[in-house]
């Protein structure tokens, strides 16, 4: 094994889509670094960090659910067309009902958990696939939206409107910086510091001989320097700015969808589901209600991320959510989920989708116009999967790898057999 | 054999992956016209051997030298090998179940007249080839409709089509019956007088020393011997010492049972095939298990025996139609694989690459899948006690890997059914159903296997064996269950059991009396 790969091996974990991940947050980082050259610095001011967050939270959202939804070996197509029929739902109780914003939240994603209901109905229970059924839910309900708005536009009240718009508030001592952020970036680095003490110590109790010292502190300080340079901007920018709220509800559910999808039997029943649904099944995996489960969670996220949007632009249209779904699935793709399913990882989707994000954002600074920009997402989705398909059929995984290989002097390890003919999942169990 | 002109020669070849030396400085010369066999433990290298020659591990990816017909060989692919007259079947089969016979013979080689493709001539070779490998059937069959040993000659067909010179078979004969391995290497005797030479991958051992002229033994990825079958009066022990280095006295590890009283009962089950629901793939089946016994059914392949022990499993298979299961005297009522792997189930498919194992895993998520329970707690996994039950079985089975983060598909396949057995072990079952345990495993991890499955049955667990090798039953079990066409036709004490009267049975309808 060569020396970088073992030392990538112990900065980034042994496993290959840890490594594909490192490969994408140095890409994150590389594109980052560029636009803000380019830009002359309008990149990582607090300011279009402030709007990249909050006019990006609803898609990364979506990459969550639909990160779990393409695991399991389906898709959803129908995401945006559910977030804007939700939003006109909410936007119309809360107009015509009069139905306090925080009610009107619940009644939202009962909304979505609804929906979801039926499409998993359809995918888990008759067996159609989840193709067809979301495309079906994508006419369905962009239908149902203009049907229920008169395809207008229907104004939200203000108290709603923090989950799209809203900062955490300024409270305490004058300090130059939003308090609240401060505070949310301490805990952030607490918990990169603990996280990293308690794998360390799990590898211990594993038998494993924990890296040594100074691999664990090269993992926690680029996240800590990461996190400290975001929370100063953050808490540093315009007053009554700071940290969005919807940042924050998706920093939360990405910590308990992340928890739930590594650390659950229920997550790893989804792995097995999209891996090779036979022998799941088989061994005890209850298929329908996880693929059931699957659907039914991506659409009650896509309300919320429906709500959001609502809320950040302070009214439902009927063209709300138009083309989501397409991020949503590409951010998953970049992110290193496969194909055909039982691969993939929400921190990985995360960085996909900020990926998109960035490159959207710092676009648009540079005035390229929205045509080039569609353009210019196309190739990077193509070129970053056609990019790991290489790596994958060359037997090796990482991007660092393939960068250091003019520098290195063993020659490469050959291709691992490229189709080997036992892969293909058997789609006939012949009995005897 | 040995004046014959040599074909083949592959010169000190070695092949590393990733952490794991698969071929070391490996040899192997191969004369025309003859049938040339490897052997090995699981793991020795064999099947990687075989992917370096055929261009599957391209050039450049392995050091050492290809002599082919006294050239230099550097295949690029597999394409490139089998333009020189080198058709490989793989371990596992490689059809395209939804395809016709015709279809898969001449999968990416058909006939073509302007560009299109010409059926009549396809219909009509096709015919000529099944008829070369001894297959009737209609060549407009789907392959998902036949047996495996048919789909097994459509492979060796699909090679003549190819115009072979070279033909190799990675345990073509695992997956057969008796009858089919019998045609197969009758097959092979054949191709050799018509001056083809084949290389041959079995752990069947008594096949190797029929059919041989010559062995090649590997271990540990080194070659040890190439033995002359004839010159050297060569006999399966012969064979089992250089595989595993020393001798090895018996097949079965000594065991005196300690039977109890029946704990497991099915009566009058009966299973609807899943799509022909007229046929029933079983009848009235009745059976018991003791604590403490090791039962086996044998039946002839398409019995109905793994048709059954799915359907008890969970209902996984057809469609139940009528039948009761006792346990511990109590009738439980199982609708899903989770009821059965919570009544104390396990059921290890012999299909360990389709049904057995999710793919993409690896060693440690693949051994803790099936009781996810035993390793969380409030619904959280514990990564460090799945890390050392899955530790444990790889040291108590011997898994050929380094560690238990290793991916399932980097494995040989005789350590993949290990790893299979590990995760149904792993679920603490009272009734353990094997389905063909030891298909693909060489013979020392056979005699683990064994070991294993006794000591089970001595901590009191019941252990269902169906296998379709009738010596493997016979000197396994403490009782015998013959299945023929779904209903079960007799139920012989050890002391009983023969070849003769278990063939007998396997074939019949006719009940035999109860012991
Ligand atoms: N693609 C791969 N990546 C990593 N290791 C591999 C790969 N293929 C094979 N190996 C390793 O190489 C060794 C030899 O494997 P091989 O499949 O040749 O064994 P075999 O002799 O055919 O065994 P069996 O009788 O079980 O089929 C094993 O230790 C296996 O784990
Ligand atoms: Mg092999």
């Amino acid at each position: 094994m060569s020396r970088v790969k073992e030392l990538q091996k112990s900065l980034f974990g042994g496993n290959t889509s840890n490594a594909r991940q490192f490969g994408m947050i140095f890409t994150l980082v590389a594109i980052v670094l560029l636009f803000e050259i380019l830009t002359n610095g309008l990149t990582l001011n607090p300011g279009n960090l402030i709007s990249l967050v909050s006019q990006y939270s609803y898609i990364l959202l979506l990459a969550i659910g639909m990160l779990m939804v393409i695991v399991a070996g389906h898709i959803d197509l129908s995401v945006g067309s559910i977030a804007a029929f939700v939003g006109i739902v909410v936007a119309k109780v809360m107009q015509d009902y009069a139905v306090p914003w925080f009610l009107a939240v619940l009644i939202g994603l009962a909304v979505g958990a609804v929906i979801g209901a039926w499409q998993g109905f359809w995918v888990a229970y008759v067996g159609v696939p989840a193709f067809i059924v979301t495309l079906a839910g994508m006419m369905l309900f962009r239908g149902g939206n203009q049907f229920i708005g008169n395809a207008n536009t229907i104004p939200v009240p203000e108290g709603f409107r923090v989950i799209g718009s809203g900062f955490l508030p300024e409270v305490g001592p004058d300090t130059g910086y939003n308090n609240l952020t401060l505070l949310l970036g301490l805990v952030v680095c607490v918990a990169v510091v603990v996280r990293e003490w308690r794998g360390r110590r799990t590898r211990r109790e594993m038998g494993a001989d924990a890296a040594p010292m100074w691999i664990s502190v090269i993992r926690v300080a680029f996240p800590l320097a990461v996190v400290v340079f975001a929370t100063l901007q953050f808490a540093g920018g315009r007053i009554g700015t700071s940290f969005p709220v919807s940042g924050i509800i998706l920093g939360v559910l990405v910590v308990i969808y992340s928890f739930i999808t590594r650390n659950t039997a229920g997550g790893r029943h989804i792995y097995a589901v999209g891996g090779n649904a036979r022998a799941a099944e088989l061994s005890g995996v209850k298929l329908k209600r996880v693929n059931f489960m699957v659907m039914m969670n991506m659409s009650v996220l896509a309300a919320l991320a429906g709500m959001i949007f609502v809320a950040r632009s302070a009214a439902s249209g009927p063209q709300d959510g138009i083309g989501w779904e397409l991020d949503a699935i590409a951010a998953v793709f970049i992110g290193g989920a496969a194909v055909s399913g039982g691969l993939g990882t929400i921190s990985g989707s995360i960085v996909g989708g900020l990926v998109m994000a960035v490159l959207n954002n710092g676009l648009q600074l540079l005035g390229v116009g929205s045509d080039r920009v569609q353009i210019i997402k196309g190739l990077v989705l193509l070129l970053a999967v056609a990019f790991d398909v290489y790596n994958k059929k060359q037997g090796r995984f990482s991007v660092i790898d393939s960068l250091m290989r003019p520098f290195r002097r063993d020659t490469p390890t050959g291709p691992a057999s490229p189709a080997e003919p036992g892969q293909e999942r058997g789609k006939s169990p012949v009995a005897g | 054999m040995r004046d014959a002109p040599v074909l083949l020669e592959m010169r000190a070849i070695t092949k590393e992956f990733p952490g794991v030396k698969a071929l070391s400085d490996v040899n192997l010369v191969v004369r025309q016209g003859e049938i040339h066999a490897i052997a090995g433990e699981n793991g020795a290298g064999k099947s990687t051997l075989m992917k370096v020659l055929s261009g599957v591990h391209p050039y450049g990816s392995y050091t050492g030298q290809i002599l082919y017909q006294g050239t230099e060989s550097r295949f690029s692919d597999i394409r490139a090998s089998e333009n020189a007259g080198i058709v490989i079947i793989h371990q596992e089969l490689a059809l395209v179940p939804g395809l016709s016979i015709t279809e898969n013979i001449f999968l990416g080689n058909e006939p073509r007249r302007g560009g299109v493709i010409d059926w009549k001539t396809a219909n009509r070779r096709a015919l000529e080839l099944m008829a070369l490998v001894g297959l009737e059937e209609d060549p407009d069959t789907l392959i998902k409709d036949i047996g495996v040993g048919k789909q097994q000659l459509v492979e060796i067909a699909k090679a003549f089509a190819k115009n072979v010179r070279l033909l190799i078979l990675d345990e073509p004969t695992a997956a057969l019956n008796e009858t089919d391995s019998q045609h197969l290497l009758e097959l092979m005797r054949d191709f050799k007088q018509r001056g083809i030479t084949s290389i041959i991958i079995s752990h069947k051992l008594n096949e190797i020393a029929e059919i041989a002229d010559a062995i090649t033994i590997l271990r540990d990825g080194h070659t040890i011997e190439t033995l002359d079958v004839k010159a050297d009066g060569v006999d399966e022990d012969r064979i089992v010492r250089g595989m595993v280095g020393r001798e090895l006295h018996s097949r079965f590890p000594d065991h005196t049972p300690d039977i109890g009283e029946v704990f497991f009962e099915v009566r009058d089950w009966t299973v609807r095939h899943p799509v022909a629901s007229d046929r029933l793939v079983a009848k009235n089946a009745s059976f018991t298990v003791r604590r403490g016994e090791i039962v086996g059914f044998a039946g002839l392949m398409g019995a109905g025996r793994t048709e059954l022990a799915m359907s008890i499993f969970g209902r996984s298979y057809g469609v139940y139609a009528s039948g009761q299961i006792f346990k511990d005297g109590r009738e439980i009522v199982i609708k899903s694989v989770s009821d059965a792997i919570e009544h104390g189930l396990a059921y290890v498919s012999e299909d360990r690459k389709s049904i057995g194992l999710n793919l993409l895993d690896d060693i440690k998520t693949s051994v803790v899948s099936a009781k996810l329970s035993k390793i969380t707690s409030h619904g959280v996994i514990d990564h460090v006690r799945e890390h050392r039950a899955a530790e444990d079985y790889r040291t108590s089975l011997r898994v050929k890997a380094p560690t238990v983060d290793e991916p399932v598909t980097t494995l040989s396949g005789g350590n993949q059914q290990k790893v299979v057995l590990a995760k149904w072990m792993f679920t603490d079952p009272d009734l353990l159903i094997l389905d063909e345990p030891t298909r693909g495993i060489d013979v020392g991890a056979k005699y683990e296997i064994y070991g294993i499955i006794q000591r089970l049955a001595d901590q009191g667990k019941g252990v269902i064996v169906i296998s379709s090798e009738l010596p493997e039953l016979i000197g396994l079990c403490d009782r015998i269950y013959t299945v023929f066409e779904g209903t079960i036709t007799g139920d012989i004490p050890r002391r009983d059991a023969d070849p003769e009267l278990l063939l007998k049975q396997m074939t019949s309808v006719k009940k035999a009396q109860r012991s």
